[in-house]
């Protein structure tokens, strides 16, 4: 490097932070000042995102507030239900008839896993609960390629009668599309998650399967059978399996490829906690809105595809300043 | 009695040469490194059929190549480089005459070891587009087109469609982030250079494959006029999906050659109808190779390929690959004398393939792929290729057979391959002596 150059280095290392300091911080929001149709559109994607994410964490949540559980199986649970949604309707079963009888598969997986898995581990280690979903994982998967074959399918989502194609909203100088099985996702997933809260809240089995959550000891002491609830609690996450399977299957098609998909959760999880159902919401809604907004407005800075970290690094900051999550309970115990 | 370590000796012994079985006697081992299952089984299913059908298909109606059976035997990947190469691991001592890795990140994990191994790598359309470099990839080989070629014909096509001016246009990139989807970055980058065109780069996470929302966003904030799809798996029919919910025009969306899958563009629906792929070779079952398939393959029960399959974009591709496989043997044997031919017996049949017009219609491919060459330091040949386009049930021939850009290409493979070699230190010089095909 001649003289010239060292000279001028600085100079040039003052004017590429300051670039670099205006992408960050200056650039971005600009960018939603001038196309504000763009950032109301960027963060209605993120919301539809969001309530998807926070479906997929709700069947996160119901297993390990009644079990203490992770359940690793939950990704492959959403695959396994769309799967036999739309395999019993390419066999000529009605589309209705369908999901009630995928319901009815769900159910009987509810109780293979207590008999099987669950009940002969009660009082194991709670690491060996969560291997043993890891196994369930592979068996799924397994049985699911066995019986359905690898290859994708379209999910039945006219034959449901959901409702597709765009809405134009003309609104802030631009235009503003929202898609008509965006908002059948959003509302599906808002009424889904808020029976659930009710039934768990208002409900005797609720009560139950709350009293399970703060001490399996204490439940069975008063009679609750942890049999009972945990057959229950992977029944109800085995039905939002199935509703998170056919709302991602319409948007993209029924895959073995939304396993992954589920680890989404993960993120949303640490955020809002693993105890609490308000927490997945509050979550999945912060995970969603926020990663479609990093990609958008910060993401060309560093050739982007920082979507599938950056939730991770949100989930990490609310972590620092609450360990337990948004929503997650306190622990507090004697040394 | 034998002493217990002679006992454990032979025990190892017999044990290792069932787990190894060798093939090279009386029969030609080709495995398939093929994708069943996993996130993009929904293409790897149509080519394994293909492949392996075709393969079939020889033995059941010419009793194999050159009178030789051939023995086939699938390794399943998931599209997993770390089990793509744990398959590469289990078939090499089983004397393969080739190996298709059927993934970028599978083929540039064995690139290294075809050399040491004495097995031909065959990345057909895929893989390292520098290793098309013989004189320093003498073990690799990728016809008949290069990712490089093929983003050049599709440049080549817009070109075409914009009437030769593309100053002012912004052309996107949407791929698979992963190596396979940034393949063809070098070349897009040099002709935006040439052609004052603005690239827009747009990845997607593996993770986020259906999920592309943000991407499609980005590309209608770009206002970008043509989309060039390097994808894979369950991120073409999401792609094509969000281009018809974006109101993208669908013309202008274009995949590479393995964007292309029926099952695609049927995603899209009616909304799909005009979606583009690239080719090199075309669709339907009515050419007499196909007919032969069905009629030595499918109703005999053997192959795991639906009936309506039989001619679908990604099967047929599958039928190609096994066809380039086929012919490179029958190469080796003319080359050797040898009927039982081995890898290194194989590398020199790739180097001198040569399947002419002549040969394709002895084949019962007339018409179903154009004239493939390949020569000893040009082991790709940068063939032609051309458009498809989804006319709502099927892919049609969408546009003459075009050049790839082979003085844009051509040096910067050179330079590439030249690139790669100097950061190994230990990479070998060629002293394999050239063919002639």
């Amino acid at each position: 490097m001649d003289l010239a150059s060292l000279l001028l280095a600085p100079a040039f290392f003052a004017f590429d932070l300051l670039g670099l300091l205006k992408s960050i911080f200056v650039t971005p929001f600009a960018d939603m000042a001038a196309m504000p149709d763009l950032l109301v559109q960027t963060i209605w994607e993120g919301l539809v995102s969001g309530v998807l994410y926070a479906l997929i964490a709700l069947g996160f949540v119901l297993i390990f507030k009644a079990s203490g559980v992770f359940n690793f199986a939950q990704g492959i649970m959403v695959v396994f239900a769309a799967l036999t949604l739309v395999g019993f309707h390419e066999k000529g079963v009605p589309a209705w008839l369908a999901v009630f009888l995928t319901l009815g598969v769900m159910l009987v997986l509810a109780i293979a896993v207590e008999r099987v898995v669950l009940r002969p581990l009660v009082n194991q280690p709670d690491i060996i609960l969560f291997m043993a979903t890891f196994g369930l994982t592979y068996v799924l998967i397994g049985l699911g390629e066995f019986i359905f074959g690898g290859e994708p399918k379209q999910m039945i989502a006219e034959q449901l009668y959901i409702p597709r194609g765009p809405i134009d909203v003309a609104m802030l100088g631009g235009r503003v599309t929202f898609q008509k099985i965006d908002i059948a996702a959003a509302v599906i997933a808002s009424v889904m998650i808020i029976a659930l809260a009710l039934f768990f809240q208002y409900t005797r089995i609720g009560r139950a399967l709350r009293a399970v959550a703060d001490s399996h000891k204490a439940a069975l002491s008063v009679g609750i059978s942890l049999n009972q609830i945990w057959v229950i609690v992977w029944f109800a996450a085995g039905i939002v399996a199935l509703i998170t399977g056919i709302m991602w299957g319409a948007r993209s098609e029924v895959s073995f490829g939304l396993d992954i998909i589920a680890l989404k959760a993960l993120p949303v999880l640490i955020l809002g906690g693993f105890t609490s159902i308000p927490g997945a919401i509050v979550g999945g809604l912060i995970i969603g809105i926020g990663e479609k907004l990093a990609e958008f407005y910060w993401g060309p800075l560093v050739g982007g595809g920082i979507e599938s970290w950056i939730a991770y690094v949100i989930a990490l900051g609310f972590l620092m300043v609450r360990p337990q999550g948004l929503f997650g309970d306190k622990i507090i115990e004697r040394i | 009695m034998k002493h217990p370590l002679t006992k454990t000796a032979l025990a190892a012994a017999a044990f290792a040469s069932f787990a190894v079985p060798s093939f090279a006697q009386d029969s030609i081992y080709v495995p398939l490194l093929t994708y069943r299952t996993g996130p993009f089984a929904g293409s790897g299913v149509h080519i394994a059929n293909g492949m392996r059908d075709y393969l079939e298909m020889l033995n059941q109606r010419d009793g194999g190549i050159g009178g030789v059976k051939i023995v086939i035997e699938e390794c399943e990947t998931g599209y997993d480089t770390k089990k793509g190469v744990e398959c590469y691991e289990s078939v090499k001592g089983k004397n393969p005459v080739l190996i298709g890795p059927y993934s970028t990140g599978i083929t540039l994990q064995v690139i290294p070891k075809a050399a040491v191994d004495k097995i031909p790598v065959l990345s057909m359309a895929y893989g390292l587009s520098a290793s098309a470099d013989g004189t320093n990839f003498p073990w690799v080989f990728n016809p008949p087109v290069t990712y490089w070629d093929g983003a050049s014909v599709f440049i080549r096509h817009v070109i075409q469609a914009e009437k030769g001016d593309l100053k002012g246009k912004t052309i996107g990139l949407i791929h698979l982030d992963a190596p396979f989807g940034k393949e063809p970055i070098p070349v897009l980058e040099a002709l935006a250079k040439e052609y004052g065109f603005t690239l827009k780069l747009y990845p997607v996470p593996a993770a986020q494959m259906q999920n592309q929302g943000s991407q499609w966003l980005a590309i209608r904030r770009d206002k970008v006029d043509w989309i060039y799809n390097q994808g894979w798996g369950a991120m073409n029919p999401t792609a094509v999906k969000e281009a018809v919910k974006n109101g993208f025009p669908i013309d202008k969306l274009v995949g590479v050659w393995w964007a292309g899958g029926d099952d695609d563009a049927r995603a899209g629906e009616a909304g799909a109808k005009g979606y583009k792929t690239l080719n090199f070779h075309n669709t339907g079952a009515d050419f007499p190779v196909m007919q032969d398939i069905l009629k030595h393959v499918h109703e005999k029960g053997l192959s795991q390929a639906k009936k309506e399959q039989v001619g679908e974009n990604l099967y047929n591709r599958g039928v190609y690959n096994s066809m380039l496989i086929a012919e490179a043997v029958r190469t080796a044997q003319k080359i050797t004398g040898k009927k039982a031919v081995k890898g290194e017996d194989v590398r020199r049949g790739l180097e001198a393939l040569n399947i002419t017009e002549a040969r394709l219609k002895e084949l019962g491919m007339e018409g179903f792929a154009n004239a493939v060459k390949v020569a000893c330091d040009d082991h790709n040949g940068h063939n032609k290729v051309f458009v498809s386009q989804w006319d709502g049930t099927k892919y049609v021939k969408a546009s003459e057979w075009m050049d790839p850009m082979k003085s844009i290409v051509r040096p910067l493979i050179e330079a590439e391959a030249k690139d790669y070699v100097s950061k190994d230190a230990g990479w070998p010089k060629r002293t394999e002596p050239c063919e002639k095909g």
